[in-house]
């Protein structure tokens, strides 16, 4: 006897309960419960859970088919979704194979002087250069450098895919409070959301042997911060110029190109440097589904306890982030300066 | 000296709020600001304001915070929409302009200078002059040589090339300046555009701005909570409170016949007899009899004519126009001008400040 029968008896829908009666899934609870002979635990008062009730009233659903009801949702939709993502996103699959193939082909006595060189004209400074050129040349040093290149070229192809996404999104959200108030909880769910939990369902929406599912997961998470400061940095814009600009017949496309963007240029920048950052946060995760690069190595190191092998590669991973950083910041510095042009 | 009339402003209301058109029938109905805000829930910022400016004038726009003077000139350019009422520029209706013909008419007819500068940070000041024409497509050279020259002309020769920000406030709104007259257009708007300078500054730049009317005859229309500045530049004065005219004319006018005790207050405070001129207290030619000390042009102020009589009240004075005679002065009539019309508010002892 369980504890709801009671109640279920009480309001008359003892007949409907029973209509379900046999065709319920048994919980690994009912099961033991029957093979040791015993009623399940009755005593005390048990909270009203799903489960609880369907002791009492089979009819009801337990809790185990709710998420086998998400699951099966999911599968009958899954293959709709796929005709229509998987051209859309083939192309995030052959830019990141693109990459991959380019970085690690080209011999890392072209690679690296194209990389500090790269470095000299975003930061023009001459101590984040050095940086650079020593760390690829220590990652060379100790055998790290193909896996260090690879992950490097996927987070320079999903930086520049949030980019080319993030920025014309955070303009149309800075214009449209509409738009705004509907992105922000989903931008808040996106960076809040573990990031296990994206893999999930992309697991059973594309192969694993594609690289555009770990694309997906990283642009996804990375994708947030560029899209934030863009509308923020034009939000903050100053009015009086916004006007001034109004004011002597701009039309909204010239504001944007002349006066909002290149006002907001900083707080996009500083997005730039927070979606680099979570981009190379995201590779690690992503080589869970067949990422290539530093994470890699660091999976191993779990997997087979590995303990130096996957320390060495967290180092990696580490100068690579610390080199990231400081590119993307010096870039940004020199876009202040730019702008104030002796200070404010 | 009659001009035509380049602004005209009609019957204009501008409510702010969530309905502002169904709150127009309660202002018709002589509901005032006040009991507008506290029963409705609606700001009156505009009541029924006609105005109209003459092209090649001064017309100066005065009030105090919240009057709704800044209010004002935006509709001119229609940077806000008018809740009802008329603009009308060289007598065509700017209400029906379309979005491309209001940017035409910012960019063809409206220049406008910022209380606060509004520069480009991001670009040189001569990037920042030649705005108007950059937006407009002009030739760039073209447009860089007018930048140049009106940079020159506004005191800043040489400074092209730096940024705003190396500038100081007084240099910055020269550059406002130079960017309007750059525009090229026959009207001004200038917004506050000296109140945020310090005094001495101030001087100079209305002084800049006198020198170049003087030239140029633009149309020009003032904001300031100045009266002093608005005296010195206003060819016609408008005097706003809560939103509505209170009283407009020729400054002097103004100042010789107060319409209320709200403008009786506002002009106690100043120097009579720099602001009011010879033309405004003279007799006609002939009625008045006796020793005459000298000529008076009919623009100068009393100061000049006081220093000049070296404080003597019974000489009188004859008044030239363009060196022809066209009236007396008495020095008593002088004194009577001095004299500043207590506000009958502050008589009986209420005075509000």
């Amino acid at each position: 006897m369980a504890f709801y029968d009671g109640i279920f008896d009480a309001l008359g829908l003892r007949s409907w309960c029973d209509q379900g009666e046999g065709e319920g899934v048994l919980s690994m609870a009912e099961l033991l419960a029957r093979t040791n002979q015993t009623e399940a635990d009755t005593s005390g008062f048990p909270f009203p859970s799903l489960d609880n009730l369907a002791d009492a009233c089979p009819a009801i659903i337990q809790t185990r088919d709710l998420t086998t009801g998400l699951e099966n949702g999911f599968l009958a939709i899954k293959d709709t979704m796929k005709i229509v993502l998987d051209p859309i996103t083939q192309p995030l699959s052959w830019m990141l194979d693109g990459a991959l193939v380019l970085f690690t082909t080209l011999p890392w006595w072209m690679m690296i002087p194209v990389l500090v060189a790269l470095t000299w004209w975003a930061s023009r400074s001459r101590t984040v250069t050095a940086l650079v050129a020593f760390t690829f040349l220590f990652l060379a040093f100790i055998d790290h450098y193909t896996f260090a290149i690879q992950t490097l070229s996927i987070v320079a192809v999903c930086t520049f895919i949030s980019v080319l996404f993030g920025v014309p999104i955070g303009i149309a959200m800075s214009k449209k409070d509409r738009l705004q108030r509907a992105l922000l909880p989903l931008l808040d769910l996106l960076q809040t959301l573990p990031s296990f939990v994206y893999l999930i369902p992309l697991i059973f929406l594309f192969s694993v042997t594609e690289s555009k599912l770990y694309g997906i997961a990283i642009i996804l998470y990375a994708i947030v911060p560029i899209i934030r400061l863009t509308d923020l940095g034009i939000r903050l814009v100053d009015r009086d110029v916004v006007e001034a600009a109004d004011a002597f017949g701009m039309t909204g496309r010239q504001k944007l190109v002349k006066v909002e963007l290149p006002l907001a240029l900083p707080n996009i920048m500083a997005g730039l440097n927070q979606t680099i950052m979570m981009s190379l946060a995201m590779v690690v995760i992503a080589s869970l589904v067949s990422a290539p690069g530093l994470g890699v190595l660091v999976l191993r190191g779990i997997r087979n306890l590995e303990l130096g092998v996957g320390l060495v590669a967290g180092l990696g991973i580490v100068l690579l982030a610390v080199i990231l950083d400081r590119v993307s910041k010096a870039a940004l510095n020199r876009v202040n300066t730019g702008q104030s042009a002796g200070g404010h | 000296m009659a001009k035509d009339i380049k602004i005209a402003v009609r019957g204009l209301h501008k409510i702010f709020g969530a309905r502002p058109q169904a709150m127009m029938t309660h202002v018709n109905n002589g509901v005032g600001k006040a009991d507008l805000l506290e029963h409705h829930g609606h700001v009156l910022g505009l009541q029924d304001i006609n105005v109209e400016m003459r092209a090649g004038e001064t017309t100066v726009i005065m009030g105090l915070s919240g009057s709704g003077k800044s209010t004002l000139i935006r509709h001119l350019n229609r940077l806000i929409e008018p809740t009802v009422g008329e603009i009308a520029v060289d007598g065509e209706d700017v209400m029906k302009l379309g979005p491309a013909a209001v940017r035409e008419l910012r960019r063809k007819t409206m220049s406008m200078v910022f209380q606060k500068f509004a520069l480009l940070p991001h670009e040189t000041v001569l990037a920042n002059t030649m705005l108007a024409p950059a937006i407009g497509g002009t030739d760039r050279d073209k447009a860089r040589k007018d930048a140049e020259y009106w940079l020159d002309r506004v005191g800043l020769g040489g400074q092209g090339v730096q940024y705003p920000s190396q500038l100081s406030g007084g240099m910055q709104q020269r550059v406002g300046i130079a960017r309007a007259l750059t525009a090229n257009t026959e009207v001004m708007l200038m917004d506050e555009a000296y109140s945020a300078l310090d005094p001495l500054i101030r001087t100079d730049m209305q002084d800049l701005l006198l020198d170049l009317q003087r030239e140029l005859h633009k149309t020009v229309v003032f904001i300031t909570h100045d009266l002093d500045e608005s005296l010195k530049l206003a060819d016609h004065l408008v005097i706003l409170k809560d939103g509505a005219v209170v009283q407009q004319g020729e400054p002097q006018e103004i100042l010789l016949n107060p319409a209320d005790p709200y403008i009786e207050d506002f002009v106690s405070d100043i120097n009579r007899a720099r602001v009011l001129r010879v033309r405004s207290i003279m007799s006609p030619r002939g009625s008045v009899t006796g020793e005459f000390l000298g000529e008076v042009d009919e623009n100068d102020n009393l100061e000049t004519l006081i220093a000049r009589s070296g404080g003597d009240t019974t000489k009188n004075f004859k008044v030239l126009r363009d060196g022809a005679v066209v009236g007396d002065l008495e020095m008593t009539n002088l004194v009577k001008a001095l004299v500043p019309r207590v506000s009958s508010t502050a008589e009986m002892g209420e005075r509000v400040l």
